[in-house]
């Protein structure tokens, strides 16, 4: 069943058009890849998804229990309730505040506040405060993060640092989730480990994952399915064996970047 | 659970044994009259800066008109007690002059929290010009004289009670789900929008309570010095409590507490310096900046639960020994 229907989405910024006439769908429980070089506009495209920007043209339409709701235009905050979560290449976490914090945070839009009960502090005010906080860490447990709960995000090691992004983005509940460039910066180990713990949790959650990667090889083990963006338009799509044969695919890679 | 209801007793009782304190010495005349003046203005200070601290530092947006709110305050609740001159009239007085506050706030909230930075704190600051503009041109409120003959009212039990009240409000909306929103608002807003965080709203009602809160400072002032005119509500009285917030530590409550009473006692100290006392003032802030410039406490909050924490720790490790 499609998911996600994307329909010739364009961004231009100026005279640069970052997305142009981008056309793909996201399936339910998936994990597809979205590989392209540097530059190709694949964070601009994740802008777009997640209505951080606003697209120039095309439609955004996403299955909900309410049925098909067409995404473009809304408010971030309001796409991120329907259901898409995601994490940032230039980490975005809220740094002064607790790992345990960052996770609770995410879980507030699900989770709303009786302003008496908090300010009166009424019984039910703890109990929900004591389920959510059980939650976050069953949850950063997958992460192997459970010590680190009251420390700071800011001071967390660069690898955890992303590892508690994707917590966070999981936190939402969502059905999709993005992410962007997760392994960036980090060794061949531990990227491959991050890669396999993603497609575990993809498989637990029964969640899609649209994971955006630049090196090929990385997800060519673990995605059903790949898209290859360069220069802004989508230049191919198939399975991995597919996209390791196409020629287009194989001049961007061999012959652009190293 | 338990350990829930302790920490809450626990702080009813600081704050019964304060007032019990407070009123002893009184009783034993260690506190005059010019000691309980100081007293109340710092209560009023404490108020007035609580809610900017929560407009600041846990919401991140920069206000400069807190003055205006607390003027609103101070007229509605002047205005109320002059007809209705009893504790009930100052009660009714304070929660409409913190309704109508919150509903400037809510309307001029919206369009201006959309603002950064140094462009809100401008369009705050005119906001509160505004309001002062009204009040010195309204029949209602005397315009330029002002508002005199106002009842006294505002004793200091009633300041202290009212000083609970709000701390007890914004800290239990802080450390609430509703206060963690706000929170990641502050920290990073695109992170908190993407989290499903509606940033604008959390900005909005920030701000709204910190409005709130500043009429009520404003009602208990009017009620206490008993004149006001639109002159002690300019950009003066704003920075005044702005200076509070940031000398305190700017996202720390309990430093808003220390800054209060740290400049209400200053203040009365240098009374007796005359025109040298607003020099002696600024030069202490200076110093105080210039040594710690993330204010006296940095974001430290007091805490009876790690307090506990650290007592059942080291009676724990003197058994073991
Ligand atoms: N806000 C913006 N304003 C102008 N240009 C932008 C903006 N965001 C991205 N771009 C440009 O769009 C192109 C695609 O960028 P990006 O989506 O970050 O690529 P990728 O994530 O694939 O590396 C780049 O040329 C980049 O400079
Ligand atoms: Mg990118």
């Amino acid at each position: 069943m499609t998911l996600l229907d994307i329909k010739e989405l364009t961004k231009s910024f100026g005279g640069l058009t970052a997305v142009s006439n981008v056309t793909m769908h996201l399936n339910d429980n998936e994990l597809v890849a979205l590989i392209g070089p540097n530059g190709a506009g694949k964070t601009t495209l994740f802008n777009l998804l997640t209505g951080v920007i606003v697209p120039s043209e095309g439609t955004i339409a996403m299955q909900t229990d309410n049925g098909l709701q067409v995404l473009n235009k809304m408010k971030p905050y309001k796409v991120a309730q329907t259901g898409l979560a995601r994490t940032f290449q230039n980490i975005r976490l809220f740094k002064d505040l607790s790992v345990l914090d960052n996770v609770l945070i995410a879980m507030t839009a699900k989770n709303k506040e009786g302003f008496f009960s908090s300010i009166f502090r009424l019984p039910s005010f703890y109990h929900k405060e004591a389920a959510l906080r059980q939650e976050a860490i069953e949850l950063l447990k997958i992460f192997d993060m459970q010590d680190q709960i009251d420390n700071l995000a800011k001071n967390l090691p660069y690898g955890e640092q992303r590892r508690l992004e994707i917590v966070r983005a999981l936190a939402t509940k969502p059905k999709i989730l993005f992410l962007d460039e997760p392994a960036a910066g980090m060794n061949p180990e531990e990227t491959a480990d991050l890669t396999r713990l993603i497609r575990k949790i993809q498989q637990e959650f029964h969640i899609t994952v649209l994971l955006i990667e630049h090196d090929m090889s990385l997800v060519m083990n673990v995605a059903e399915r790949i898209y290859v963006l360069e220069y802004g338009q989508l230049i191919a799509e198939g399975t991995p064996t597919q996209i390791q044969q196409n020629e287009r695919v194989i001049k961007a890679y061999l012959g652009g970047e190293s | 659970m338990k350990k829930n209801l302790k920490y809450n007793l626990t702080w009813l009782a600081i704050m019964v044994v304060g007032y019990v304190v407070i009123n002893l010495l009184e009783f034993a005349g260690i506190i005059d009259q010019f000691g309980e003046n100081t007293m109340v203005l710092i209560g009023i200070n404490i108020i007035l800066a609580t809610g900017l601290n929560l407009i600041i530092g846990f919401s991140g947006q920069f206000s400069l008109g807190h003055a205006g709110f607390m003027a609103i305050g101070a007229y509605v609740c002047a205005l109320i007690t002059s007809s209705v001159a009893t504790p009930m009239g100052m009660a009714i007085g304070m929660i409409a002059g913190a309704a109508v506050s919150a509903l400037v706030a809510l309307i001029v909230g919206i369009p201006t929290l959309r603002l950064d930075g140094d462009y809100l704190a401008i369009a705050t600051m005119g906001v509160a010009e505004i309001i002062r503009i009204i009040l010195n041109n309204l029949k209602i409120t005397n315009g330029p004289a002002g508002l005199y003959n106002i009842p006294l009212l505002a004793t200091w039990p009633v300041v202290y009670f009212m000083v609970c009240v709000t701390t007890l409000i914004i800290v239990n909306f802080i450390h609430s789900r509703d206060g963690r929103a706000v929170m990641s608002v502050r920290e990073n807003e695109i992170a908190a929008e993407s989290m499903g965080v509606n940033t604008t709203k959390w900005k909005v009602l920030a701000f709204v309570i910190g409005a709130a809160t500043a009429a009520i400072g404003g009602a208990l002032h009017a009620n206490y010095i008993q004149t006001i005119a639109p002159t002690d509500f300019g950009i003066m009285e704003s920075i005044n409590i702005l200076i509070i917030v940031v000398l305190g530590g700017i996202g720390s409550i309990t430093g808003t507490f220390v800054a209060a009473v740290v400049l209400g006692l200053l203040d009365m100290i240098l009374q007796n310096f005359g025109t040298l006392r607003m020099v002696l003032y600024s030069l202490a802030l200076i110093l105080l900046m210039v040594f710690k410039p993330s204010g006296l406490l940095g974001t430290w909050e007091f805490s009876v639960r790690n307090l506990f924490n650290r007592f059942t720790r080291s009676t724990k490790q003197k058994g073991d020994a």
